[in-house]
């Protein structure tokens, strides 16, 4: 589903992000990405998402080739990763509902078909009955479950989430962890971002671990050609 | 990717379900059209005076040079009306007996070029003149009639343009008794020649101010980037195309372009009913027709149409500048 081939990405000539980082994940893996700050997770994210391309090799998500996708396709790559943030990038002038709803509204979805999905997506992370309230209103854990919510509510085939636990207390984030684990298993490849080894250990799952720019652990790549669609 | 299946049995499924499916994602479509334009009138009406401060900004500088087309058209009109009865007046020589003018009348008369002749005696020129000028006291002192006999020639319908005037002038210039011959048109011609510097002007005026609009819109619709930034971002974040994000910054300039054109109409008519008054009394004292016509109602129709037409435009530059500026790649952090 993404897949990393000799990927570098240089800002200036003397700042390099990635170096040669190879590594792909399957349909349905869930995978921690970790490394100190600066070590280029953020980067990675960012490439997979296309708000950066990559200086050299190449990255293919869902089969699609993102080195020269042309500017306009980028929306509809977009439609297919759902991301969270740590800071979950909440709307505050809406409500829950609204908020969850713009994935949608931007795929030009019915409302009917909008409030379906809508209210299956906050039924999934518990929020069913706060769908009129503002954001605002709500505890850190469940804004972080309404940006959970929003990136899930159009059924995408790649979750991406950076830090997402990072202000929450080790309860709350076993929580959220355990909603990643229930998307992956039906079939959502996910990849989290994080500094919390101790949740990393928790979850035994496979860990990339970047170290300036390199790929020093859990890089092995896609298993018999798995990914080439 | 595992959509495969499903997408040969909607093929299958034939050109029913894919009609219907295009309906539907129409209706969406306009529901959501109808939706964007819905919430960004209802933004505007959020913040009321600052709305209404940039209607009222646009209103005046549409106003300006309607008002001036307005005036402009007004005097095109009186000009065309005193052009077709554009009359010769032949003084005839002051020692000219009544006999012989009537003698003059006759043969200009039988000319094909003239249509009608009257002649005004000169003892009736001066009653008249008695009792219009209100010089009776001072017409008293004279001894004299100091007015001769005229001639008043009303060319025909063909030899109405300007040489065909010149060639009747000529004409009876030429003939035995005839003092002087005036024609009306040097001031008729001096208007004209206003009324087309004042055209030139108000289409100078018009493309100046359609572009003060274009920016102020533009600046406006800048700010109201800036403050749904955050908003920009998300929808960009998740799959927002161009023309989605663009939207209700398009329909904010269109919605200021409506506010502006209405207000600039209101300013119309309430400065024609504050100058119709002294107009209808000025046009009087020069004995003419002249009145200054408002807007009808495909004129305002235009004029709010243009209106929303240069807001969205001004939208558009706006939306054009600065919108790429924002992409979602600070979000992440580094």
């Amino acid at each position: 589903m993404i897949e990393f081939r000799q990927v570098t990405k240089r800002y200036d000539s003397d700042h390099t992000a990635l170096r040669q980082v190879n590594f792909g994940l399957d349909r349905g893996e869930l995978a921690f990405l970790t490394g100190h700050s600066g070590a280029g997770k953020s980067t990675l994210l960012k490439l997979i998402m296309v708000m950066e391309r990559p200086s050299a090799g190449e990255l293919i998500v869902g089969g699609q080739l993102l080195n020269r996708l042309p500017r306009r396709q980028i929306p509809y790559i977009r439609r297919h990763i759902g991301v969270v943030f740590q800071n979950h990038q909440l709307l505050f002038d809406r409500t829950v509902y609204d908020n969850v709803a713009m994935p949608l509204e931007v795929m030009g979805a019915s409302p009917r078909e909008a409030g379906r999905r809508v209210r299956a997506a906050l039924d999934k992370v518990g929020l069913l009955s706060k769908e009129k309230m503002n954001p605002m209103q709500l505890s850190g854990g469940e804004q972080q479950r309404v940006g959970i919510a929003r990136a899930v509510v159009n059924k995408p085939p790649v979750l991406l989430a950076d830090e997402p636990t990072g202000n929450l207390d080790p309860e709350l984030s076993a929580d959220i962890m355990n909603l990643f684990g229930q998307f992956s298993q039906v079939g959502v490849t996910v990849l989290i971002a994080t500094h919390d080894i101790a949740l990393i250990n928790e979850m035994g799952r496979r860990t990339l671990t970047l170290d300036h720019g390199r790929l020093v652990a859990g890089g092995t790549p896609l298993v018999g050609g798995a990914s080439g669609h | 990717m595992a959509t495969d299946p499903r997408r040969k049995a909607d093929a299958t499924r034939g050109a029913k379900t894919s009609r219907a499916a295009w309906r539907q994602q129409a209706e969406s479509y306009l529901t959501h059209h109808r939706k964007v334009a819905r919430d960004s009138a209802a933004r505007l009406w959020q913040t009321p005076v600052a709305s209404l401060m940039t209607w009222t900004v646009m209103g005046v500088a549409l106003a300006l040079p309607v008002a001036l087309l307005l005036l402009l058209t007004s005097l095109e009109g009186v000009s065309a009306g005193w052009e077709s009865s554009a009359r010769l007046t032949a003084y005839l020589q002051l020692e000219v007996p009544l006999e012989d003018a009537r003698e003059l009348r006759e043969e200009i008369g039988v000319d094909g070029r003239v249509a009608e002749v009257e002649l005004v005696n000169r003892e009736d020129a001066l009653t008249e003149f008695r009792a219009s000028s209100g010089l009776e006291d001072a017409l008293d002192y004279l001894e004299d009639n100091p007015l001769p006999h005229t001639l008043l020639i009303t060319p025909e319908e063909s030899a109405r343009s300007e040489a065909g005037v010149e060639g009747l002038v000529r004409f009876v210039q030429g003939m035995e008794g005839i003092e002087r011959v005036q024609v009306d048109l040097g001031w008729l011609q001096r208007l004209n020649a206003m009324t087309d510097l004042l055209a030139r002007a108000v289409w100078a005026l018009s493309l100046l101010l359609a572009a003060a609009v274009v920016l102020v819109i533009g600046n406006t619709v800048r700010l109201a980037i800036e403050n749904r930034r955050d908003e920009i971002l998300v929808a960009k974040l998740v799959g927002g195309t161009d023309a989605f994000v663009r939207r209700p910054f398009l329909y904010t300039g269109a919605w200021f372009g409506l506010g502006g054109g209405v207000v600039a109409w209101v300013l119309l008519q309430l400065s024609l009913w504050w100058l119709s008054g002294p107009i209808e009394r000025l046009a009087g004292l020069y004995r003419s027709e002249f009145s200054l016509n408002g807007l009808s109602v495909d004129g305002a129709l235009t004029l709010i149409i243009v209106a929303m037409l240069l807001g969205w435009l001004g939208a558009w530059v706006a939306v054009k500048r600065h919108l790429d500026d924002i992409e979602p790649g600070e979000i992440a952090g580094g």
